[in-house]
């Protein structure tokens, strides 16, 4: 890239995508630590070496903006402004949990924070979204709906439909697919016969690109500008965001599907060792002044370990609640 | 009151509901411009325009899924789905998310929505067009289910529903969209969800129905009397919530009870229905609980045999006898 960093982004800006990716990339780090000792159960996907598509593409959106995604939703729950104690006070199933403890890992909520939800069928987000981009326009309310998904749930009735209906109806949904290769242990040319993905959108007229979803920078700028092509055109918009899940599908898969040199490259290309040798190439940073980032977001995530034991369950009577208004 | 069909009634309170709040829209496949595979919807795109009416995609999936998103936006969609048959393929979008999200988030959003579903049988229309499906949607709690019988209910059920801050599956049946009745002009008559109504009151027999059903219990309890036989007709209303209240009520006067539905047998609403009434009022039955049931078979397309899959009026009729020569 021939632009320096600087040019592109201030320092605060800057240090603050190191400080989301490094809190994304300790949480999940601690969330694994949480079920090995029992204290987190059911499903567990985690996000660790997809950090820069959550941290740049919520950068590239305003606060205003819509975001919603699958069941691998920790980071982009926490980037968009979830506090982390309440997301780990959910995934431990505690009465203070973003949801509650209703929802789990999978489905987490901060309305407040315009992040509407993580969606556990595979490619049920997409009517959802599309509908969220209705509704805002109708309301006139100058939103773009960015609907994250992976590269599994393309293969979903609901993609065809969904971004047949965005473009027929002209809404604002930015569609970004996180392509980490990987629908379980299927690999995407397996399952997609189009296995460039961002091609098939073709199909329903809507533009599309690929991005390097292992480059903070890249992803934020992509959807910077994809976001404000969409919001100023009320027109659905493609991103396919190349990334690379580091862990297996969830917890209970080792990840045997794929070889330990294809992972290995992979590594080379971490987003969050890659952006720290640029901050420190161009000056930006420190060593010491990133260890302190580092330090910060640990002490976060163990604070938020710590009110996840401490808090409470759901009383009994929570199991009747929140189904009706 | 205006004597007016029950496709009017419908046509009237979307209106009536259009007008009232500039947040209801309603779409669905050829509900705009073809004005409805039914004609519910005449008249809807010329008075509201193209952006609150509008035609979709055959993609049922997404049609509900757009509703749930933009009901968690702020808007009050009321989506039709052309038959209730295609609900199935929307089944992913009520059942796991519709009737979830709330649920799930932790009471954060809800999702006051409606979707119209015309169903029912005995149109001749073969095995995938003449499905009864409310049990299905009985069966998963999040969401409330309406099937109103007569123009009256059709009218102030809906306009509950589009004013409910819950996800409503509205149950229309086919074969009443013609039937006729006295309808209440004021667009401020609503029906409240979870009161059945008592049709016809009786002495000797209770007939528990709902939609079509509801009409055929009506007209068998008015053969009956004729025989000197004297039912009690209650129209259900609203499947959830259900006036179990009103219905045990009744029982404990007559101490015989018919349950007529429109759907399968299996694991049909009538068997939840009689458990309810065994547990609510088992020691005043006079005999066991009497289910009409449609029969356990794909619909045939004969009217021959089509008939034979659907409750009758004979056989409601011949039902009440039946129940009231058990030898209890």
């Amino acid at each position: 890239m021939a632009e320096t960093l600087r040019e592109l982004l201030s320092e605060e800006e800057l240090l603050g995508f190191f400080e989301q990716m490094v809190l994304c990339r300790e949480f999940e780090e601690s969330c694994a630590e949480q079920y090995s000792k029992g204290h987190i159960t059911g499903f567990l996907h985690l996000y660790t070496g997809q950090e820069a598509v959550a941290v740049g593409c919520t950068a590239g959106l305003q606060e205003k903006d819509y975001i919603l995604s699958a069941y691998r939703d920790h980071a982009q729950a926490i980037v968009r402004g979830a506090d982390p104690k309440k997301v780990m006070a959910e995934l431990f199933g505690k009465a203070t949990g973003l949801c509650k403890g209703k929802g789990g890992s999978m489905h987490l909520f901060a309305p407040e924070l315009n992040f509407m939800g993580g969606y556990a069928i595979v490619g049920g987000q997409f009517p959802i979204a599309t509908g969220l981009a209705w509704g805002s326009q109708l309301l006139e309310e100058d939103r773009v709906t960015a609907c994250l998904f992976g590269d599994g749930s393309m293969n979903q009735g609901t993609f065809h439909e969904s971004l047949n209906w965005a473009r027929l109806w002209d809404l604002p949904v930015l569609f970004i697919c996180e392509n980490n290769f990987y629908g379980i242990g299927t690999e995407v040319h397996r399952a997609s016969a189009q296995a460039a993905l961002h091609r098939r959108t073709c199909g329903y007229d809507i533009p599309s690109e690929k991005v390097d979803g292992m480059d903070v920078i890249a992803m934020y700028q992509a959807t910077k500008r994809a976001a404000e092509w969409v919001r100023e055109r009320q027109r659905p918009y493609f991103i396919e965001a190349v990334t690379y899940r580091f862990r297996g599908h969830s917890m209970s898969d080792p990840a045997k599907y794929r070889s330990p040199s294809e992972t290995d490259v992979w590594k080379t290309r971490d987003p969050i060792p890659n952006l720290s040798r640029r901050l420190l190439e161009e000056g930006i940073a420190t060593k010491e002044q990133l260890e302190e980032i580092t330090k910060r977001c640990l002490a976060r995530v163990e604070e938020s370990v710590r009110f996840a034991e401490e808090s409470p369950w759901p009383e009994d009577a929570a199991v009747w609640e929140d189904i009706y208004v | 009151m205006a004597e007016m069909t029950y496709r009017d009634a419908i046509n009237l309170a979307l209106k009536e509901e259009m007008r009232r709040d500039k947040t209801v829209v309603v779409y669905g496949e050829d509900v705009a411009l073809y004005e409805g595979a039914f004609k519910v919807t005449r008249g809807l795109l010329s008075e509201f325009g193209e952006l609150r009416v509008r035609d979709c995609p055959i993609s049922e999936n997404t049609i509900v899924g757009v509703a749930v998103g933009a009901a968690m936006a702020g808007i009050r969609p009321v989506a039709e789905l052309m038959t209730v048959n295609f609900a199935l393929l929307a089944m992913d979008q009520i059942v796991n998310h519709m009737a979830k999200v709330r649920y799930m988030f932790g009471g954060q959003t809800k999702v006051p929505m409606v979707v119209r579903m015309p169903g029912g049988g005995g149109s001749q229309l073969g095995a995938q067009h003449s499905q009864s499906l409310e049990s299905y949607f009985m069966h998963c709690p999040g969401m409330l289910v309406a099937y109103p019988a007569t123009p009256a209910d059709a009218k102030g059920l809906l306009k509950t529903s589009i004013r409910e801050d819950n996800p409503v599956i509205f149950l229309e049946h086919e074969l009443l969209y013609n039937s006729k009745g006295e309808v209440p002009e004021d667009p401020e008559y609503l029906v409240p969800f979870g009161k059945a109504s008592v049709m016809r009151e009786g002495e000797q027999v209770t007939l528990v129905g709902y939609g079509r059903m509801a009409i055929l219990a009506l007209q068998a309890a008015q053969q009956l009397e004729k025989d000197g036989i004297s039912c009690e007709v209650i129209d259900l209303r609203t499947l959830v919530p259900l006036d179990m209240e009103m219905v045990l009520a009744s029982v404990r006067k007559t101490g015989r009870v018919a349950v007529i539905e429109e759907c399968w047998k299996s694991a049909g609403l009538g068997g939840d229905i009689a458990s309810r009434i065994y547990e609510g009022c088992f020691d005043t039955l006079l005999a066991p609980v009497h289910r009409i049931s449609g029969l356990d078979v794909p619909m045939p397309y004969s009217r021959k045999i089509e008939k034979l899959c659907i409750p009758q009026l004979e056989g409601i009729v011949q039902g009440v006898h039946d129940l009231l020569n058990e030898p209890y």
